[in-house]
């Protein structure tokens, strides 16, 4: 999903902001693979469908809609025959929606080969071997892209973030019974719904506070029953895979893009968490700016540095100063 | 003219004293960063968490616990998600041995719609963990005679739901909620339904000891004022509480009276 609409959330505009900024680049950059390796990444410009079941999901939906609007996003309200007349197949209980046009899609099992073959047309070559701290790389300069890892390489607070997804298909081998990505609450549950052009729909995600990637049945169940809730006719799909992952999450949510302070020729490209393929484009091009001198005063960075941790902490410390004097 | 400082007056709880009187629970927080300075913000000394949703292991990485250990706050680990009495005493039983802690806020839930505690279950598994040395502090409805059942094996509080979890109805039957404040000894802590700032100040003026609430910082637009505002809405309904209301009239009552005025 590129859904820098749907993922804006309250208190995180600066991160919004780069969501917005990265998906602009989206469809240059998609052109841009595709020309260099012919490759069908499944970029698709249908948009978002955003959605509420019961009146208590439209309620929690309305206030981030209106949130999102609140910053000029591109939100359009829907009511429910206009949903239906886009997505017949929603379910007729779901009270309502809007529309987040801009919010594209692309297909990450696709890209990240695609990308490879392009890297690797362009001269890059690549090394299959682990680091397991970074004085073993001898280099100009140095790109931490660890997900997870770059916490023991770096000392970034970068945390797991445990997500479980599910992927169904269609049966009969044709197209999923829907076009748009929805994203929506049903019973208090929220969920994705992100249709394939192979009959492939990813239904996901979970967030959670842990390190392992086992599947457990309640978050297949709870995943299951909102996107069937939404999406009746999802009861008929196959079920072809459960797989959980971790995300690179840092404590504001927001990815760590720039040079370490206290490492010469360093840079971290790390802590995208839920935002890793939207983001792909502008860290790609920030991080060639930082690399070839072009683009070190860039604006855009200002907010991510790998130091922005260590003004948060020197601020606990004083507020906690603070509270022993008073 | 006496003065209550309620930052002076302090809480006790299972033998131990706190300065305040607002516990947080930390579901629903987008953002740890965030979270962090609501925590700091609301003044709060004791944090519950739900054993099912962190990693028992401190990362050392910026995770959940880490944040809880440096704002220096005590952890109060909670059976959030257990149906039955056998699953939340095992739960119990795992967070002690993971937090090092016999503290547990022992939560068995009736409903997935409501969320409402199962009286059953929860009275069984109370008195099994208070005879296996816990510091109980069980999630209960607003139905007094449960809530001194709960005193009466051995709880070290009560903690009645003012309404649904994450409804934010505030406090649906405020009868219910004194009643239990006359009908037991140990602590009274209003757990579940808060919304805004005027109902944990409600809270602390029908005689309750203490309010706990998540959803209504965690989830709301900007989670550090409304910590803040939570922690002045605790202080006044305390001090309002000390004060002594007026009564409720049907008719207005002038606040000068007519006798004594000077005749001009």
């Amino acid at each position: 999903m590129l859904a820098p609409v749907a993922e804006a959330y309250f208190g995180e505009r600066e991160l919004t902001g780069l969501l917005t900024e990265s998906a602009g680049r989206w469809p240059g950059f998609a052109a841009e693979l595709t020309e260099a390796t012919g490759a069908d990444i499944g970029y698709r410009t249908e948009g978002t469908l955003m959605v509420g079941l019961t009146a208590d999901d439209l309620a929690e939906a309305r206030r981030l809609w209106a949130y999102q609007q609140g910053l000029g996003l591109p939100v359009t309200p829907l009511r429910p025959s206009q949903l239906r007349e886009r997505e017949p197949a929603l379910a007729p209980r779901v009270r309502g929606g809007a529309l987040a046009a801009t919010d594209h899609q692309v297909d990450p099992r696709r890209l990240v080969p695609a990308l490879r073959v392009a890297a690797e047309r362009a001269g890059a070559v690549l090394v299959p071997e682990p680091v397991r701290q970074l004085s073993e790389v001898t280099a100009g300069a140095t790109v931490v892209a660890a997900g997870c890892g770059a916490a023991a390489l770096t000392g970034l607070p970068v945390r797991p973030v445990k997500g479980q997804v599910l992927r169904l298909r269609a049966p009969g081998g044709g197209p999923p019974g829907f076009r748009h990505v929805i994203r929506g609450y049903a019973d208090g549950e929220h969920v994705y719904l992100v249709p394939r052009d192979s009959g492939e729909v990813v239904v996901g995600a979970t967030v959670e506070e842990r390190s392992d990637v086992d599947v457990s049945a309640g978050a297949v169940l709870r995943l299951l029953r909102a996107a069937v809730d939404l999406l009746p006719e999802l009861a008929e799909y196959d079920l072809v895979e459960t797989v959980a992952g971790l995300r690179p999450g840092t404590p504001d949510n927001a990815p760590i893009l720039g040079p370490l302070p206290d490492r010469p020729g360093v840079l971290a490209a790390t802590g995208h968490h839920r935002h890793g393929i939207v983001l792909t484009p502008v860290t790609a091009d920030l991080i060639a700016g930082l690399i070839t001198g072009e683009g070190t005063t860039e604006p855009l960075l200002a907010p991510f540095r790998p130091d922005r941790f260590h003004t948060h902490s020197a601020g606990a410390e004083q507020s906690r100063e603070d509270d022993a004097w008073n | 003219m006496s003065v209550v400082d309620v930052e002076s007056t302090e809480f006790e709880l299972g033998g131990l004293r706190f300065g305040s009187r607002l516990i947080l629970g930390t579901g629903g927080a987008a953002n740890l960063h965030v979270l962090e300075q609501a925590i700091r913000a609301s003044g709060t000394e004791l944090v519950t968490l739900a054993l099912r949703r962190v990693d028992t292991v401190p990362g050392g990485s910026g995770g959940l616990l880490d944040l809880l250990d440096r704002c220096g706050v005590r952890l109060l680990p909670n059976t959030a998600g257990c149906y039955t009495a056998g699953e939340a005493v095992k739960v119990a039983q795992l967070a002690r041995d993971a937090f090092d802690t016999d503290w547990v806020k022992l939560e068995v839930i009736g409903d997935e719609r409501t969320l409402l505690p199962d009286g059953v279950e929860l009275l069984r598994a109370a008195e099994e963990l208070v005879a296996e040395g816990f510091t109980v502090l069980p999630y209960t409805s607003d139905d007094p005679i449960l809530a001194r059942r709960l005193a009466d094996v051995g709880c070290a509080a009560v903690m009645p739901a003012g309404s649904p979890i994450g409804s934010g109805l505030g406090v649906s039957n405020p009868h219910h909620i004194r009643l239990i404040r006359q009908s037991v000894d140990v602590p009274v802590i209003l757990d579940a339904g808060i919304g805004t700032a005027s109902d944990a100040a409600l809270a602390m003026e029908l005689g309750c000891d203490a309010v706990l609430l998540a959803s209504a910082v965690t989830r709301a637009a900007d989670p550090v004022v409304m910590a803040t505002a939570m922690r002045h809405a605790i202080a006044a309904g305390r001090l309002a509480s000390v004060a002594g209301r007026i009564p409720r009239r049907f008719h207005a009552l002038p606040s000068t009276p007519e006798e004594g005025r000077p005749d001009l």
